[in-house]
């Protein structure tokens, strides 16, 4: 009896360990996805009709969706891809999303209520210009059905019924500038008015039935004009002189052009400094934009040009709606300490206010930089405003009756960097209650999943065995795991703006706006954002909490000097920010922590000199003792030249300085222009583990993998090939993979691709790199995989050598040595194009690793690396079988269930993190792109742990049932030798 | 036209020939990929190291423009420490004019000048300070330096051996130069030791490498079928054999076995005291009797 139940358990637990993939009950149980939009450029409500209320947003991650107005969901979302950026949206015949992308040449009418497209129309496109689309807003006539589109030199009218062109004109002349398209009281016709080189006014009076120009004015101003004109009421447009100095007024009708110019001076005698009009849609008023406040002006009845208003900063003003026939309003926003003022003011009058409201905003998001007002009736039949606030941060509010409805941190859509931080390790005294009350959930939620595994239970039961799995409170904790499964992810956005999530769930646990990045504190667009681990202690980690250094310069440009700001990771936390006295290359974060155990950091500056952080007498010694042996490199793709660099003494410039050093070039690498154009540029990862260096072979051989840090793969590709797949015949385009040393810049292994082009993207991970491109001749994919060994010590073999100590295994290695390596390399086709690549890591380097693919449908797929050997034979022997080598294939296999992301999309993916999680079999993935999402995977199954669906009441059920077997056949036995006994 | 075409003909086998001439002149450079030539310390007249040879000539007699030859050189600067750059050698090569407008190097001599008494001194400066020793070559053969040097350098420790042993690979493009590995002939020992060379000149090894062209990758068109189906094995572990696939079952099967066996070899042995104890019966019954006979007395 105890043998079959041993047999039973011993066959139930097989069962139980064995699982691959996922199942339709294992999803959001390690995994979460959290969709995003990215910062709002345009917003159209529509809530007039019954139904939904829901407005329609363009963003800067290319996006297009609806929003539910009540609950700030997406009802439905299309990612355009990076190449064609939304220019206008706008919504024709209440029924259509009609947006225009890529410069104006792609028009798209979508469905509103379910996103499905309708039409697209492809415009014809001559030159570069301003993309401009007008849809007439009279309703009930049949004119309604067309909109104007003005976009690459070409003005078109299409039917918003179907897309069909019904004229196109073309508006194109060297030097022209068309900036607005608009009609006069829907009239029949059409005004497209631009400015000539900025020096003459143009204006093309187009007839709406068939696009014939009825009228062509032209007028010149001889000190030219400054930026783009704005259009205040019917026939008047405001500009400013190129000195900016004046407002122009451009009066027009039929026929003839009148300029007024008013001095801004004469007006407004306090504005000094850079003047700007605000391009806002204020039908009558406009504003201009000085350092000091925001000037609101007007045309008097006799045509002078009044000043109405004088806001100070911050202030935004939305454009204006129209509520009742010849009533509109616009809003404006005034920021005071943490607090909104919100007024929403009539255009006609602006003492009257219709609405003032006061709402108190999270210091974290910084200053309104968008508003959108929609107004809706209330109960009481008066007029009631939403507005919609895009705030510094990306993020979207909702604010109604002076409340914030909803809002959405959309900035994590645009994440640039990011890393991990462990959490607080769990203090000790944990009530007894609260132990109690665990134990009985333990108890239930086994006793549950007994149930379930023999059948008993009811689809209630498993219903709340599922809400049980998924809302485990042992996942979203605030503690350290023994499994080091829950982590916080911090990312950091576009925007600046400093993110904690929560492994668990994904919930923000704090965020930080880096107030040094703020675009209100002059940073007008942070570049260069860099994340990386400040402090993480250790040997006080029950006291200390890790830090994560933010480093980052305001502007593009590369002699502007970096922010250097360190934030608390486990509260978010300003702990020092700084601005740096040098500009900010390069940042190279050093193997080395000092005593605090802070790492030390090298910023590189445009002069190449280095610039050691943290800036104490500890570092410096721990730098100093490893100078000699540090070394870095710099790229210049735009000229194709790599160079490596040693360090050697102070800096020139600053001899007193003794935290700074000046490099010396060691190495250049130059690729010639006309034949090779860098394409990437891929690394091992620094904080990657190898378990072994030594690989054994099918026949009891060893192989020696060539482990070197410095190892990077660069691929370069014909410059003619640069450009689309196909623009080019296979004999132009090639692509050479090179492996080279950055210490000693040796190229180990150089190959050429012929009939290969770009995209690029590779991989490098312990001795093996693979890379993936286009093959021309064979119209395919294809991935390649180059694998290194060390020859060097490839004659430790002998075992008695080895135990008698007489290997050079331990000897130290200089890379300056005469590399002795031997490079194996196989191709294989590859179906999908790939946007991201990068490999698995786990904590101690044995298990086997996986490929995860960013696909072009923004998925995730997991491919095992060895379908990528280059050792793979078309009939392998039997000890290679043995070894797990599969035979050759030219096609990798993409198997469905290996898809991390099963079921759900990445949308617009850009980046794939892997972190290493305390169990060796498992590691976290985290990707990134308009959408996050996270899971957890073990390449090769969970081979340290049972899972968490291990059933432990059966176990100890079993072990109970075994127990009391024991003692009745016992007793049973005792019984029977008595009774045998009396016989 | 039909003159061109028996040209064309003669063309065409004269091309063949000097293909298959060429293959065999550029076999020792293009599939061995490199060439060593090793210098003494004294400069050789660099027009020694260029053969003249007479099937180099034969072959421009038997097509003029399909290939051409011709020599170039480039000098090799070197630096000590932050010193300035100083000539150092020269290369040799013989550029050669593909008939589709290519150019490549091949054969390419090296003479290395002799070290001077202040370089000399320079480079034990180098050598007692445990610092880089550069080297520099232009990017470009035709008109040099192209696009900018290229740099290599080595901690001068490194290199003394017997004497100076120094190795060049030279990874070229066309007429340009890609990269210049410079180091020394063997290994490179670290921690560093101060150690004076015996002979103060210069041994070197040249390479010259050239673009290596990828393999082309396999297709299998007509085992496509074959692959479809075998795509499901490859998946799967490799084969296994019997014990290794059912151990686990096999194991407690066993044990069950073997239990059974010790039972069934028990049972008899068991069985026999129980028939002894059987044919024993008798007696205790006997003795009982006899006891409960004497009690009873």
């Amino acid at each position: 009896m105890a043998a079959r139940f041993f047999l039973g358990f011993l066959i139930l637990l097989l069962h139980s360990i064995i699982s691959c993939g996922v199942y339709e009950d294992q999803v959001g149980l390690a995994d979460w996805h959290q969709r995003y939009i990215g910062k709002t450029k345009h917003a159209v409500f529509h809530s007039h009709k019954t139904g939904r209320k829901r407005v329609v947003v363009s963003t800067e991650e290319n996006v297009i969706a609806s929003l539910d107005l009540r609950t700030g969901d997406i009802f439905w979302r299309h990612v355009l891809g990076e190449n064609d950026p939304v220019n206008q949206v706008d919504i024709s015949l209440g029924k259509y999303v009609i947006t225009l992308s890529s410069e104006g040449s792609v028009l798209r009418a979508w469905n509103l209520p379910d996103g499905q497209l309708i039409w697209e129309s492809v415009l014809q496109f001559s030159a570069p210009s301003r993309s401009l689309l007008h849809v007439p807003t009279k309703f009930g006539l049949e004119r309604e059905s067309v909109v104007f589109v003005f976009g690459g030199g070409w003005l078109h009218a299409i039917s918003s019924i179907d897309g069909e062109k019904i004229w196109k004109k073309e508006l194109y002349t060297e030097g022209l500038d068309i900036q607005q398209v608009f009609q006069q009281d829907d009239s029949d016709s059409l005004y497209a008015v631009g400015f000539l080189d900025s020096l003459q006014f143009v204006a093309y009076h187009i007839s709406v039935k068939n696009g014939e120009v009825l009228e062509e004015s032209k007028k010149s101003f001889a000190s030219g004009f400054y930026g783009s004109m704005l259009l205040v009421s019917r026939d008047i447009l405001v500009a400013l002189d190129a000195s900016r100095s004046s407002i122009v007024s451009i009066k027009f009708s039929r026929g003839s052009v009148s300029f007024h110019q008013t001095y801004i001076s004469d007006i407004v005698p306090e504005v000094a400094g850079i003047v700007e009009i605000v391009p806002s849609k204020l039908s009558g008023l406009f504003t201009l934009k000085t350092d000091a406040s925001l000037v609101l002006f007007r045309f008097n009845s006799i045509g002078e040009l009044v000043v109405e208003n004088t806001f100070s900063h911050p202030t935004i003003l939305s454009d204006s709606i129209s509520i009742t026939e010849g009533h509109q309003v616009f809003a404006v926003m005034q920021h005071a300490e943490t607090k909104v003022h919100i007024a929403v003011r009539f255009v006609n009058d602006l003492t009257s206010e219709a609405l003032k409201e006061t709402i108190e905003l999270h210091p974290q998001r910084g200053n309104v930089q968008k508003v959108f007002i929609n107004n809706y009736v209330k109960t009481d039949r008066s007029y009631g405003f939403r507005a919609l606030l895009v705030m510094e941060d990306h993020s979207l509010l909702l604010v109604q009756q002076g409340k914030i409805v909803w809002s959405r941190e959309d900035g994590l859509a645009s994440v640039v960097d990011s890393t991990t931080s462990e959490l607080p390790v769990e203090k000790d005294g944990v009530s007894v209650a609260k132990v109690e009350h665990s134990l009985f959930e333990w108890l239930k939620g086994h006793l549950l999943k007994l149930k379930e595994t023999l059948m008993l239970a009811t689809p209630d039961d498993i219903a709340a065995i599922q809400e049980m799995r998924l809302k485990s409170s042992e996942k979203t904790k605030m503690t350290r795991d023994h499994n080091g499964f829950r982590k916080l992810i911090i990312v950091l956005t576009k925007a600046g703006k400093v993110f904690a999530l929560h492994t668990g769930d994904g919930r923000v646990v704090w965020s930080l706006l880096l107030r040094s990045l703020r675009i209100s504190e002059g940073c007008e667009c942070p570049s260069v954002l860099k994340l990386s681990q400040w402090q993480v202690p250790h040997h006080r980690a029950m006291v200390e909490s890790p830090s994560v250094l933010v480093l980052a310069k305001c502007g593009p440009d590369f002699l502007q000097s970096g922010v250097f700001s360190i934030i608390d990771s486990y509260t978010g936390k300003l702990r020092s920010s700084q601005k740096l006295p040098h500009s900010l290359l390069q940042v190279i974060p050093l193997p080395f922590t000092d005593s605090t155990e802070q790492r030390l950091h090298l910023v590189i500056d445009s002069n190449f000199e280095a610039h050691l952080y943290p800036r104490t007498p500890d570092s410096i010694d721990i730098f100093l003792r490893e100078i000699s042996n540090i070394y870095w490199y710099a790229v210049d793709y735009i000229e194709g030249i790599m160079k490596g660099y040693s360090f050697n003494g102070k800096c020139k410039a600053d001899m007193e300085d003794q935290y700074c050093f000046n490099s010396k070039e060691l190495w250049s690498i130059i690729f010639p222009a006309h034949s090779e154009k860098l394409a990437i540029i891929a690394t091992r990862k620094m904080n990657e583990v190898v378990h072994t260096q030594a690989k054994v072979i099918a026949d009891q051989d060893v192989m020696y993998k060539y482990i070197s840090k410095s190892l990077i793969f660069v691929a370069t590709i014909s410059p003619k090939a640069a450009g689309e797949i196909g623009s080019v015949t296979p004999e132009e385009a090639w692509l050479i993979a090179y492996l080279i040393d950055a210490v000693t810049g040796r190229i180990l292994h150089r190959v050429i691709h012929q009939g290969a082009q770009g995209p690029v993207n590779a991989v490098v991970s312990e001795n093996w790199v693979v890379y993936h491109y286009f093959n021309l001749r064979a119209h395919r994919y294809e991935m390649s995989v180059i694998e290194i060994y060390d020859q060097s010590r490839a004659d430790n073999k002998d075992v008695l050598k080895l135990v008698l100590g007489k290997h050079n295994l331990t000897s130290p290695i200089s890379l300056y040595s005469r590399p002795e390596v031997v490079v194996k390399s196989q191709s294989y086709f590859f179906t999908h194009s790939v946007k991201v690549m990068t490999v698995t890591t786990t904590a101690k380097g044995i298990t086997s690793k996986q490929l995860l693919i960013g696909t072009i449908a923004d998925q995730v797929l997991a491919l095992d690396k060895r379908y990528l050997d280059p050792r793979r034979t078309a009939s392998p022997t039997q000890s290679e079988k043995e070894e797990g080598i599969i035979p050759l294939t030219d096609t990798l296999p993409i198997i469905p269930q290996s898809y991390v992301t099963h079921s759900l999309q990445v949308e617009g993916i850009r980046g794939i993190v892997t972190i290493p999680a305390k169990l060796e079999s498992t590691t976290l993935v985290f990707a990134y792109g308009v959408d996050l999402f996270f899971t957890r995977i073990a390449p090769s199954r969970t081979y340290d742990s049972l899972t968490e669906d291990f059933n432990y009441a059966l176990l100890l059920i079993t072990i109970v049932a075994l127990v009391a077997a024991i003692l009745v056949t016992w007793v049973l036995s005792e019984k029977k030798e008595l009774r045998d006994r009396w016989k | 036209m039909k003159h061109t075409k028996p040209v064309f003909y003669f063309l065409f086998v004269a091309l063949i020939f000097s293909c298959s001439s060429l293959g065999f002149q550029s076999d020792e450079l293009v599939i061995d990929d490199e060439e060593f030539g090793i210098e003494g310390g004294r400069a050789t007249d660099p027009v020694h190291a260029i053969p003249t040879s007479t099937p180099a000539s034969r072959r421009r007699v038997d097509l003029d423009s399909s290939s051409d030859s011709k020599s170039v050189q480039f000098t090799l600067e070197h630096a000590f420490g932050d010193s300035t750059y100083s000539p150092a050698g020269t290369f040799t090569a013989r550029l050669k004019t593909w008939s589709h407008g290519g150019k490549t190097l091949t054969k390419l001599r090296f003479s290395r000048n002799g070290l001077t008494d202040a370089e000399k001194d320079a480079f034990k400066r180098l050598l007692e300070e445990d610092n880089f020793y550069t080297i520099r070559v232009p990017s470009n053969v035709l008109n040099p330096p192209g696009k900018g040097y290229i740099l290599s350098s080595v901690p001068a420790r490194c290199i003394p051996r017997e004497s100076l042993d120094e190795h060049f690979v030279i990874h070229t493009d066309g007429v340009d130069i890609l990269a210049l590995n410079y180091g020394s002939a063997g290994s490179c020992q670290y921690p560093r030791p101060l150690k004076f060379p015996k002979k103060w000149s210069f041994n070197s090894y040249t390479v010259m490498k050239n673009s290596e062209q990828a393999r082309r990758t396999p297709t299998f068109t007509e085992e496509l079928l074959a692959a479809e189906t075998g795509e499901e094995e490859a998946l799967k572990a490799p084969e296994r054999s019997f014990w290794s696939k059912y151990w686990m079952y096999l194991i407690p099967l066993g044990l069950i076995v073997m239990n059974a066996i010790t039972q069934a070899m028990n049972l008899p042995e068991e069985q026999q005291p129980a028939g002894q104890s059987a044919s024993q019966a008798p007696q205790p019954i006997a003795q009982r009797a006899t006891n409960s006979a004497a009690r009873r007395r």
